[in-house]
């Protein structure tokens, strides 16, 4: 009996080897080499993918637009898929980075809301498919502002006194304050950037921090009554937390979108539009969304979300609202400026 | 001829990561690019002299003085205490003392902030005493409070190995020539330890000056020091040629406050760096 055993065992050993080899020895799987944000897919979408049209997905993760930008300017890695925001999408264009996509092989493409088609970073539409959107905002405790919050000028109430929360990002904090005075946030105007600079440094003694991802920690702890946020992180914080509210001032805002790309260094452009098709399936986005929490630009997916999420203004505000929103270009030389103001507001 | 060749690993490795990144630097800071091509250029350093990233510089060395300073005023009498001959348990009080050091510098800045903010472990504390204490975090003193922290190991550990090496003989020499035990520690102690206070001032003003996490995090930001200055420019600017330069201008600095230092260094009983 034992020896029979044994040599069961045996066999089986011998047969899973074999096949173990064979399965390796099966014609090479297509390699498709994805850069996307952190946490910012369903996962189990990347497996379906993979199963369904047989090929093999590599995944990696970056925290900031600057660091993925940084390593695919260095041409280390070749990549098939980024997932970028607006402004670092517009630099890459202008450095003739981006493939330009073949949409007949992008039928789901269809499906994608025609306002978040010929956005300013890619006005004809070429190089990029939209995957999420958002916008930025005030997300205010409620026990602790007990007026309606609709401007951008609370920020300034010198009632709120070190409760306030900036962020430390200069676009984002000389952008929102351009939108108070009422000027453009991508403007290259010396005058109106003097103008926000005063403001800014006016308002800093009233500024308790600038701060980064700590925002979602402080607030949650009710450590600050308002705070300059992003519209997805919004969601997060009023999960956790439902003394928090969520607005887009009504001055306008920054409306951001983070899309699909073909950076140059891709050797697998059939596959990789084969990847933006399969993201655009509405199902396959829903299941995104749903995951993520931010906004999505497909219009079949946003039917299959439950009423709750869509009547949430935060993550899906008014049109009127988005109609005063703008997305941020690429400042180019200008930048100096920004970062110039920045750092004299900073060193005060 | 053996030792030589064993060299050469480290050789490489200082070459690749010090040498050429230091190099690219230096070039980076007189070079400015366009369409027509690389051209060399001083603009980036005359905009290090500017008055605003003057005052930035000028911050960032106040700070770093008072942080080294406070460091030196706790950390001598802990490295005399480490150090006497009076104490029995003397290796166990070191590791508690070095302990802290195993964890990971961000995490334990974090736990500060978590300390200090208005909803935190100390303002609930003192509030149940009735006190209403004013805004803990976000203050420059904050800023100190963290680098004094992280950074009094520092100061203590090269004092203190200075400090017990030094000959007994002498010390009792000293007494048994009528030394009171204040004239024992300003006339031979003290000299003697001078390697170690110049390498531990060294070890707590060099990351005082360039640290840029302690500001953001329990300064809130509001203070730019020049290491927060050079991060901006690398990674949300990309200027990186004015970036190089303010990296340049603070290599310089803390090469000058090293040359103040080193003049003890010959001296040196084996507290030193270098």
């Amino acid at each position: 009996m034992k020896r029979i055993l044994k040599s069961l065992m045996a066999f089986t050993l011998a047969v899973s080897m074999i096949l173990g080899l064979a399965g390796c020895q099966g014609e090479k799987r297509p390699q498709l080499k994805v850069y996307n944000w952190g946490d910012y897919i369903d996962y189990s979408v990347i497996d379906e993918f993979e199963e369904k049209y047989n090929i093999d997905v590599i995944y990696d993760e970056f925290a900031t637009n600057e660091e993925m930008y940084a390593k695919i300017k260095a041409g280390a890695d070749d990549y098939d898929i980024l997932i970028p925001s607006d402004y670092t999408i517009k630099r890459m264009i202008d450095e003739d980075m981006l493939h330009k996509i073949d949409f007949n092989n992008i039928p789901n493409y269809k499906y994608i809301d025609d306002r978040f088609k010929n956005l300013a970073f890619d006005p004809n539409n070429e190089y990029s498919v939209p995957y999420m959107w958002g916008t930025v905002g005030i997300l205010y405790n409620k026990n602790m502002v007990k007026e309606t919050v609709d401007s951008w000028k609370i920020l300034w109430d010198d009632k709120y006194s070190k409760q306030i929360l900036m962020l430390d990002s200069l676009r984002d904090s000389i952008g929102i304050t351009l939108k108070m005075l009422g000027y453009s946030l991508n403007t290259k105007d010396d005058e109106e950037l003097e103008e926000a600079k005063e403001m800014l440094i006016k308002q800093k003694p009233l500024v308790l921090a600038y701060v980064g991802d700590e925002v979602k920690d402080k607030m949650i702890g009710g450590e600050a009554a308002l705070a300059v946020v992003w519209s997805g992180d919004a969601v997060y914080m009023k999960r956790e937390n439902s003394d928090l509210e969520y607005v887009v001032p009504k001055e306008g805002s920054n409306i951001w979108f983070d899309s699909i790309v073909i950076p140059k260094t891709s050797q697998n452009k059939k596959e990789a539009e084969l990847f933006i098709n399969f993201l655009c399936d509405p199902e396959i986005a829903y299941r995104n969304t749903d995951y993520i929490g931010y906004s999505t630009p497909n219009k079949e997916a946003l039917k299959l979300l439950p009423e709750e999420v869509t009547s949430d203004k935060t993550a899906y505000p008014d049109e009127s609202i988005l109609a005063d929103c703008e997305v941020f270009e690429d400042l180019a030389d200008s930048l100096v400026k920004y970062d110039r103001i920045w750092t004299e507001v900073k060193a005060q | 001829m053996k030792k030589h060749l064993m060299a050469y690993p480290y050789a490489l490795w200082m070459l690749i990561f010090t040498i050429i990144p230091l190099a690219l630097i230096l070039v980076y800071s007189v070079i400015t690019i366009d369409d027509a091509g690389i051209h060399f250029t001083l603009d980036h350093f005359r905009r290090v002299f500017e008055p605003i990233y003057l005052a930035v510089f000028w911050r960032s060395i106040k700070i770093a003085t008072i942080s080294t300073i406070i460091c030196l005023i706790l950390g001598y009498p802990m490295a005399m205490i480490l150090a006497s001959k009076n104490l029995s348990k003397k290796s166990i009080l070191v590791v508690l003392f070095v302990i802290p050091m195993w964890m990971n510098f961000l995490a334990r800045t974090y736990a500060w902030m978590t300390l200090l903010e208005r909803n935190g472990l100390i303002a609930t504390i003192i509030g149940y005493f009735g006190i209403q204490l004013p805004s803990l975090l976000y203050t420059e003193n904050t800023v100190i409070l963290g680098m004094v922290y992280n950074f009094l190991p520092f100061m203590v550990l090269p004092v203190y190995s200075v400090l017990v090496k030094i000959d007994k003989a002498v010390l009792e020499a000293a007494e048994d020539l009528g030394a009171t035990p204040f004239i024992v520690f300003r006339r031979v102690i003290f000299p003697l330890s001078l390697p170690g206070v110049s390498s531990g001032i060294i070890m707590v003003f060099m990351p005082a000056l360039t640290t840029f996490v302690i500001s953001r995090l329990l300064g809130g930001a509001h203070f730019t020091l020049i290491g927060n200055l050079i991060e901006q420019q690398f990674l949300t600017t990309m200027d990186w040629g004015f970036g190089s330069a303010l990296s340049v201008v603070l290599m310089l600095i803390i090469i000058l406050s090293m040359g103040f230092a080193m003049r003890y260094e010959k001296e040196n009983q084996g507290g030193g760096l270098w």
